[in-house]
C-alpha cells in the first residue's frame, strides 16, 4: 500500500520549457529490503506474496550469484526452514536437495555416539542439503513469479536516510526510492548496522573452517555425520548422488596451510579424517576457507531501520544453523509487518520493530551461546572432559525426550513458532 | 480515555472544513509549537497515550473484521487489494484525537472524515497524516453541525467519546442520522461498575499515570443496557456487544465476554429506516 496521494505537482501549463531530461519519480515501496542474498530474497517474496510492495537491493549481478564459482557452499536447510520456503512458493523452484533422513554424532573415535533418527519424529527428513546456486536460482525464480517484488541489482544503496515519517534511499546509478521501513540484510558487515550506530559483541576462534565437496563410491544414504575431533568439529553431510558436503575445523595456521596442499595431498588428509566406510573419495571442485567467529548485534532494530540474518548475529558453523536462524528471523519479521499492515498500522513504527526485537533477540543469543559451548567442550582432548561427554552423549541417547528436544531444534521447530515455519501462508 | 475533549461552542468550527487553511490563516507561533508537541504527544508509543497504542491493534482488528462480515467487505479483491479491505466505504471518526484509528483506516482502503471538537486535536492529525501521506479529511466540527449538511456514511465510529459528552442520546441521535440504511456505528466505552472505578480512575490515573488526573468522570460512565436503550432511542439496531480485556504483564488487549470495564457495541441502521 504505497502513499495513495498524490504529492502537489505543478500544473503543465506552467512548464514552458522544453523537457528536458526526464527526472524519474521516486519508486514507492512498503519496504526496502538492502541485500538480496539467502536472507533479502526470501523475505522480499515472503512479503510481497502477502500483499507488501517491497524492493531489494543488491551490489552482484544476478546472473554472477548462481554460478558455483561464487559460492560453492551447501546449506543444510532445517525441516522448519523447509516449511517457510515452501509456504511462500520458494521450495518447489528447488531443482534439487537431498534429505537428511540421520544425524550421527560421533566423539571423535569413541564407541559412545548420538544418534537421530527422524523416524523419532514422525514423517520427513530432518532437513534438506542444498547447494546454495541452487537456492539462489530458486529464490530468484520466485522473484520473478511474485507480483510487487523488484530486484534490483546490481545496485547499492548509495544514502539511506531514515526520517521521522519515512525512509528515502538513493541507489548508485542514481534512482531514488521511499518505503516505510528498511530492512538490513547486507551481511555480516552490514554498512545499514554500522550507519545507524548499532555495536556489535564479536568474538573470534583461533580456529578456521575448511568446506569443500567429496565424491564417495557408495551412498550415504542420507546420513549425515559430525565427528568432533580434539582439533574441532567434523561434519560430513550428504549431497545430491554419491556426493558430500564437508565443512571441519582446525587450528588457523593448519588450516592455512591445508590450502595449500598439493590436490592428492589434500585427498588424503580428507580420507583420514572422514573413514573409508563410503569407499574411495575424490575432491570435487575448490576448496574454501575461512575464520571462524561470533557476532552479535547489540540492537535488531533502529528507527525504520531491521536487522536480518548475518547483518544481527553471525555463528560459528558448527550447528549447521546459521542460514535457518536468519530464515527464523525472515518467518518472524514478515509476520510482523504483514500483520501490522493487515491493521493499517505504520509499519516501520518503534511498536511494530519492538515486536520483532522481543521475538528474535533471545532465540539467537540463545543459539550463539549453546553453538560456542559445544565448540569449547568438544574442541577438547583432556581425558576427564572426553569421559564426560562420551557419558553425555551417550545417556543423551538414551534419554527419548531430552533427545527429542535436541532434534527439535535441530529441526527448528521448538518454541513460539512464526506461522511461515509451521508451512502455514502468512 | 483522552480521545477528545468535551464539545464546546465554537463559532468557527462548522464552517472550516479545510482545517489546515483555517489554522494557516491565524498562525500563532506558540499555537504552532504547542501543535507540535501535541503532534508528538499522541504519536509517540511511550508517551501519554501509551495505552490507545496498546490497545489499538484490538479495536482496529475488532472494526476491520466487523465492518468485513456486516458489510461483506471480506476478501474482496486479490493481491495488494487484501491490504485494502474497507477500499469503496466512507468512514467518519468521531472524536478522532490526534487521528490514530484514522490512519489506519485510510490505509486500509477507507475515505475517511475525522472530527474532533478540539482545534488543536485536528490540526495535531492534519499535520501527522500530511507527513505520513495519507488523505484524511480533517474537520473541526461537532457531529451535530456535521449531521444538518447531506454527507452520509456507511461507517461511523463513537471511540472513547460517549462517556465525555453532554448529551449522549442527542450525540447517538446525531451519529444515526448520519449513517447510509444498513451503515455501521462502532461505539466504545466504558462501563460504570466498581472494577471500572478500580482500573480506570484508581489504577490509570492514579496508580500508573497513564492518564493526566480528571480524564474520566466515572458517574459518567455508562452500562450496557443504558447503550442499548439509547442506541435503540436513536432508531439504531444493536448488533453486539464485546469487552476488552487487558493482561497488564503481558500489556495486551483481548477481546473478552466481561463487559466490566471497557466494551464495544455494534450497532446497525435498518435498511428500511
Amino acid at each position: 500500500m504505497p502513499d495513495a496521494t498524490a504529492k502537489p505537482e505543478a500544473s503543465p501549463s506552467s512548464s514552458p520549457l522544453p523537457a528536458l531530461a526526464p527526472v524519474p519519480a521516486p519508486l514507492a515501496a512498503d519496504v526496502l529490503i538492502v541485500g538480496g542474498g539467502l536472507i533479502g530474497l526470501p523475505l522480499g517474496v515472503a512479503l510481497a506474496g502477502a500483499g507488501l510492495e517491497t524492493i531489494i537491493l543488491d551490489r552482484e549481478d544476478p546472473a554472477r550469484v548462481v554460478d558455483a564459482a561464487f559460492d560453492g557452499r551447501v546449506s543444510a536447510i532445517a525441516f522448519a526452514s523447509q516449511a517457510a520456503l515452501a509456504a511462500i512458493g520458494v521450495w518447489h523452484h528447488v531443482a534439487e536437495a537431498q534429505p537428511i533422513l540421520d544425524i550421527r554424532v560421533v566423539d571423535g573415535t569413541s564407541p559412545f555416539f548420538l544418534h537421530y533418527d527422524h523416524r523419532t519424529l514422525g514423517s520427513g527428513p530432518l532437513g534438506w542439503m542444498v547447494e546454495n546456486r541452487v537456492l539462489r536460482q530458486a529464490l530468484q525464480q520466485a522473484v520473478a513469479a511474485t507480483p510487487r517484488v523488484r530486484l534490483l541489482a546490481p545496485a547499492a544503496a548509495a544514502h539511506v536516510e531514515r526520517g521521522p515519517h519515512g525512509v528515502s534511499a538513493r541507489t548508485d546509478d542514481g534512482r531514488e526510492i521511499r518505503a516505510a521501513i528498511v530492512v538490513a540484510a547486507d551481511g555480516r558487515f552490514s554498512p545499514l548496522r554500522e550507519a545507524a550506530g548499532i555495536p556489535t559483541l564479536s568474538w573470534r576462534y583461533a580456529q578456521a573452517g575448511i568446506v569443500c565437496t567429496i565424491a564417495h563410491e557408495r551412498p550415504h544414504q542420507g546420513v549425515a555425520t559430525e565427528r568432533f575431533l580434539p582439533a574441532g568439529p567434523f561434519a560430513m553431510l550428504p549431497m545430491t548422488g554419491n556426493r558430500s558436503s564437508l565443512v571441519w575445523t582446525e587450528p588457523a595456521a593448519l588450516a592455512a596451510a591445508m590450502m595449500t596442499l598439493p590436490p592428492a595431498e589434500f585427498r588424503v588428509e580428507v580420507a583420514r579424517r572422514f573413514g573409508d566406510h563410503l569407499g574411495a573419495l575424490e575432491v570435487v571442485g575448490p576448496r574454501w576457507t575461512y575464520p571462524l567467529a561470533l557476532h552479535h548485534a547489540e540492537r535488531y532494530i533502529a528507527h525504520r531501520l531491521a536487522l536480518a540474518g548475518d547483518a544481527a548475529h553471525g555463528m560459528h558453523p558448527i550447528a549447521g544453523q546459521g542460514l535457518n536462524l536468519g530464515l527464523r528471523d525472515v518467518a518472524a519479521l514478515a509476520e510482523i509487518l504483514v500483520d501490522a499492515a493487515r491493521l493499517g498500522l505504520d509499519i516501520g513504527d518503534e511498536g511494530v520493530l519492538e515486536a520483532y526485537q522481543r521475538r528474535r533477540r533471545f532465540d539467537a543469543m540463545l543459539l550463539l551461546a549453546v553453538t560456542d559451548g559445544l565448540n569449547r567442550l568438544f574442541s577438547n582432548d583432556v581425558a576427564p572432559v572426553r569421559l564426560v561427554r562420551d557419558l553425555g552423549l551417550a545417556a543423551v541417547n538414551r534419554m527419548p525426550p531430552l533427545k527429542r528436544l535436541f532434534m527439535q531444534h535441530a529441526r527448528g521447530t521448538l518454541g513460539a513458532l512464526p506461522r511461515l515455519l509451521t508451512g502455514q501462508p502468512l | 480515555m483522552p480521545a477528545q475533549a468535551t464539545p464546546q461552542p465554537d463559532p468557527t468550527g462548522a464552517a472550516t472544513p479545510e482545517p489546515r487553511e483555517a489554522s494557516a490563516n491565524t498562525i500563532d507561533p506558540a499555537e504552532v509549537a504547542r501543535f507540535d508537541a501535541m503532534a508528538e504527544d499522541w504519536w509517540n508509543p511511550n508517551g501519554p497515550f501509551r495505552p490507545l497504542h496498546q490497545l489499538n491493534p484490538l479495536r482496529i482488528a475488532y472494526i476491520r473484521d466487523q465492518i468485513a462480515a456486516r458489510l461483506g467487505t471480506a476478501g474482496t479483491g486479490g493481491g495488494g487489494e487484501r491490504m485494502r479491505p474497507l477500499k469503496g466505504l466512507r468512514l467518519l471518526d468521531v472524536g478522532c484525537g490526534g487521528g490514530l484509528i484514522c490512519e489506519p483506516m485510510a490505509r486500509l482502503g477507507a475515505s475517511v472524515v475525522g472530527i474532533d471538537a478540539a482545534a488543536r486535536n485536528i490540526a495535531a492529525a492534519a499535520r501527522h497524516a500530511q507527513a505520513m501521506g495519507l488523505a484524511i479529511d480533517y474537520r473541526h466540527q461537532p457531529v451535530e453541525t456535521l449531521a444538518t449538511g447531506s454527507e452520509r456514511f456507511d461507517v461511523i465510529l463513537a471511540l472513547e467519546i460517549l462517556e465525555h459528552v453532554a448529551d449522549g442520546e442527542a450525540f447517538l441521535a446525531a451519529c444515526a442520522s448520519l449513517l447510509v440504511p444498513g451503515g455501521l456505528l462502532v461505539a466504545a466505552t466504558l462501563n460504570r461498575t466498581a472494577r471500572s472505578f478500580a482500573y480506570a480512575i484508581v489504577g490509570a490515573e492514579y496508580l500508573l499515570r497513564w492518564l493526566p488526573r480528571g480524564t474520566h468522570d466515572w458517574r459518567r460512565f455508562i452500562r450496557p443496557h443504558e447503550l442499548a436503550r439509547s442506541l435503540r432511542g436513536a432508531g439504531l439496531t444493536l448488533e453486539t456487544l464485546d469487552g476488552a480485556h487487558y493482561d497488564p504483564l503481558a500489556g495486551r488487549w483481548s477481546l473478552s465476554r466481561d463487559l466490566g470495564v471497557n466494551y464495544m457495541a455494534i450497532a446497525t441502521r435498518p435498511a428500511g429506516a
